[in-house]
């Protein structure tokens, strides 16, 4: 129970059914200052949920959620998209979340890196712009916590990558704590501290080197989490080793990642 | 150059204030219907309308009064029936939308002591406006401009993204229901310019004819109720001079300046 008590925010056993159908049992998750908190797990496995849940959006059937008083939250939802009836140049969207002059709002934009946007309509930016530009507006809010649910959707996988490595930046010198949901699983695995294992109820948890060796994992992700594995460690041996050849690192890891999505869906399907 | 005999007279005066009234508040909760995509709402509450009438004279009540009671008990039960109800948004509406109109009807008819311009109800009578009316519209339309206006960015932040919103921090519920409110005094007052059948008309094309000039939130705001003024100015004068019916004409010239914005839209593009 310590992690519970350093923890800025923690949910015990959350449970959680639609229809008589479970999709949370007894989840228990908590985030501790500064601490990158990854949920993993097959489409349906109920990440978007727990989030949720532990956002104060939805009420939980049992569990409770904790909250440091005074948390300031950046939140960066699933799905986000502006109506096209509405004309909001980027600025103004970024307003919306918090008060800022136009200093900060600058800032923030160069920090995620697409100061170029400043003035573009909201519609009219790419995928990957977009999930900076909300990245942007959690930070606005000066967070405590950063909450990002599938922050790389949308992206290509070198940009994933890329969008990874800036949130552990943001971590570094915000000193802010992460908890993000992905159903990625390999790149992923690089940009966190604990990954937390969900198919309904969490499988495993702890640090990523250790939850790939887990029995449960591989028997959640089977076929899927092995690939991962190789992938994962074939980056490392590029980007250590090769720093020079960048290029063929990137395509392999593409290869890779395609592969390993196509057999992720399977497998979500058999367990969802 | 003045229209002879008819520009100043008192009733069309009464009328062109009016009409400009209500264009001013239509235009920028018209734009917030257009983002939330509420026009079939607005629609449902609109059509209800006429059986706030029914109610109002039933009781001996003021008819802007009826009219407000029902449109904002109607907006209270379909906000909270919605994420209830497991049925597609539309048709929950179209059933609320429709029924209300037949009640409304239905209830007018047992009213056969009063004598009822029920055209007059169902598509405005703007030339009819008196000095009690005006004071509705222009009392009204400043409590609504004056909410819209202390409530602009949180209305903007819900209208983008609720959850967002709310874990922002925002009383996105009280928003919410707020903003329906309003929805239900600006139909009350746009009753006696349009009628209960095209009231979400002139709340939507406007704004969605400024949508084709705007950049920002604020300037289709604003281009929308200069718009809709446009239309209830040109719509009346068609309707003096050519002796046509003031609320569908008003709706012709909104729809054909929408029409232009569209075209023009497109050249620029």
């Amino acid at each position: 129970m310590s992690v519970a008590d350093t923890a800025m925010i923690s949910g015990r056993g959350l449970s959680k059914s639609f229809d008589g159908r479970a999709i949370l049992d007894g989840v228990d998750l908590a985030v501790t200052e500064g601490e990158i908190v990854t949920v993993i797990g097959p489409n349906g496995a109920g990440k978007s949920m727990l989030l949720r849940i532990l956002l104060g959006l939805v009420k939980p059937d049992r569990g409770t959620v904790m909250r440091r008083p005074d948390l300031r939250i950046g939140y960066m939802p699933q799905k986000l998209v502006v109506d096209p009836t509405l004309p909001l140049p980027v600025r103004r969207f970024l307003e919306l979340g918090a008060p800022a002059n136009p200093a900060t709002i600058t800032a923030a934009l160069d920090e995620v890196g697409v100061r170029h946007v400043i003035d573009s309509p909201i519609q009219a930016v790419s995928g990957g712009e977009f999930q900076r530009v909300l990245l942007a507006r959690a930070l606005l809010r000066n967070p405590d916590l950063l909450v990002l649910d599938e922050p790389v959707q949308g992206v290509d996988v070198g940009g994933q990558e890329e969008l990874f490595r800036l949130i552990r930046l943001i971590r570094d010198s915000h000193g802010c704590g992460v908890l993000m949901v992905s159903h990625d699983l390999h790149l992923v695995m690089a940009a966190t501290d604990t990954v937390v294992c969900l198919n309904r109820h969490v499988c495993c948890t702890g640090r990523p080197e250790i939850v790939q060796g887990d029995p449960a994992y591989l028997a959640l992700f089977g076929a899927t989490a092995a690939s991962a594995i190789a992938v994962y460690a074939h980056h490392h041996d590029h980007e250590h080793d090769e720093a020079g050849r960048v290029k063929p690192a990137h395509d392999h890891g593409q290869a890779g990642h395609d592969h390993a999505h196509h057999r992720h869906d399977h497998a979500g399907h058999r367990h969802g | 150059m003045t229209m002879p005999g008819i520009a100043m007279d008192d009733f069309v005066i009464r009328a062109f204030l009016g009409g400009l009234g209500l264009a001013a508040v239509a235009g920028p909760l018209g734009s917030f219907i257009v983002w939330r995509r509420m026009a079939f709402f607005g629609d449902a509450l609109a059509h209800s309308a006429l059986l706030g009438v029914a109610l109002a004279l039933l009781l001996h009540l003021s008819l802007v009064f009826g009219v407000v009671a029902i449109c904002a008990a109607l907006a209270l039960v379909l906000t909270s029936l919605q994420p209830r109800v497991r049925l597609a948004g539309d048709t929950v509406l179209g059933i609320f939308s429709h029924s209300a109109l037949a009640f409304g009807l239905v209830a007018l008819s047992f009213l056969d002591t009063v004598r009822i311009d029920l055209m007059g109800f169902l598509f405005g009578d703007i030339l009819a406006v008196t000095a009690v009316d005006l004071l509705w519209i222009y009392g009204g339309g400043a409590l609504v401009l004056a909410t819209l206006v202390a409530l602009w960015r949180p209305l903007l932040a819900v209208t983008v993204h609720e959850e967002l919103a709310q874990v922002e921090g925002l009383p996105v519920e009280r928003l919410r229901l707020t903003f329906v409110l309003l929805l239900a005094v600006v139909i009350a007052a746009a009753m006696k310019i349009v009628g209960a059948l095209l009231i979400t008309s002139l709340l939507i094309v406007p704004a969605a004819a400024a949508r084709s000039f705007a950049r920002t939130p604020e300037q289709m705001a604003v281009l929308a109720a200069a718009l809709g003024g446009l239309a209830v100015a040109s719509g009346l004068w068609l309707s003096v001079q050519f002796d046509t019916p003031s609320g569908p004409s008003i709706v012709v010239i909104a729809a054909i300046l929408f029409a232009v914005s569209v075209v023009w839209r497109r050249r620029v593009s």
